[in-house]
């Protein structure tokens, strides 16, 4: 049982290592890479490079197996459609990003490093996400 | 397009994408979840029994990675241009369409593509590329 949860803490643990060491916790990082017009900075495109070189195996593996390694249960996404709500959420996503520099994880590792304005930003996502939960619960019988 | 070979740091890029693999790599194999901040998050937002411990513990994890790391290097600066007003309407562009679009840069961008998932990869090129044309109109065509 404590085996999952320990393993859940060190995957954050790691994955906002990984945030720090690639600079991806400063959004002057992440908008010098989305400024294509300005000066451009390519390190996120290595940043997405260096992970998806190890995800890729990981999930080579995992599309094999049916239990973890610690032989609970396997939740791959089984979604496939290619619909409105990915292509909106996506473009609503990347027009936020676009205007602070920050996204989810990253904020969150700026806020614990005492960024006032990451805290406003994490407070005003999870606005953003309850905003969704309101619209969700509107349109389906839950 | 010129390349900002002043603030580009390949290495370092590099070897911070490997850690968020390994992060990912170890989420999906032990378990056995994508490793999606939107999703891992925003399921806190409609809690249910049995479903919150972990969120919180990856949580707790994320939050510590800045103080684990301090104790062995320092920390780079953290530039913020943008005003309250600006974070504020960011913050509920990214809560709201992150979930709307089912992910982020770490479940579609790192998980997805690493899938090969095709939603992922459109996911990907919709939010790429909202964050290249929003810089282009706040940094070359609004004021």
């Amino acid at each position: 049982m404590y085996h999952n949860r320990i393993s859940e803490f060190v995957a954050g643990l790691l994955f906002g290592t990984g945030l720090i060491v690639s600079g991806m916790t400063d959004p002057a990082k992440v908008l010098g890479f989305l400024d294509l017009a300005g000066a451009w900075d390519p390190s996120l495109a290595f940043v997405m490079g260096g992970a998806v070189l190890i995800g890729f195996f990981a999930f080579l593996i995992a599309r094999t197996r049916t239990l973890t390694l610690l032989g609970g249960a396997l939740h791959l996404p089984k979604a496939t459609a290619l619909d409105k709500r990915l292509v909106i959420g996506g473009l609503v996503f990347g027009a936020g990003w676009g205007l602070a520099g920050f996204c989810p994880g990253p904020a969150l590792v700026a806020m614990a490093m005492g960024q006032p304005k990451a805290l406003v930003f994490v407070l005003a996502m999870l606005a953003g996400m309850q905003l969704y939960e309101m619209l969700e619960r509107r349109t389906s019988t839950r | 397009m010129m390349i900002d070979w002043s603030n580009f740091t390949p290495w370092a890029a590099l070897a911070g994408g490997v850690v968020l693999g390994l992060a990912a790599a170890l989420f999906i194999l032990v378990n056995g979840r994508i490793l999606g901040i939107s999703g891992i998050v925003g399921g806190l937002l409609t809690p249910r029994k049995g479903d919150v411990v972990w969120r919180l513990c990856f949580v707790a994890g994320v939050l510590m990675a800045p103080v684990s790391y301090r104790l062995i290097a320092t920390v780079a600066a953290v530039h913020i241009e943008a005003g309250l007003p600006t974070i504020v309407v960011a913050g509920l562009l990214v809560g709201f369409g992150t979930r709307y679009g089912s992910g982020c840069t770490s479940g579609h961008g790192v998980c997805g593509l690493s899938r090969l998932s095709p939603r992922s990869m459109v996911a990907t090129l919709a939010f790429m590329g909202a964050g290249f044309v929003t810089v282009l109109l706040v940094r070359h065509v609004m004021g």
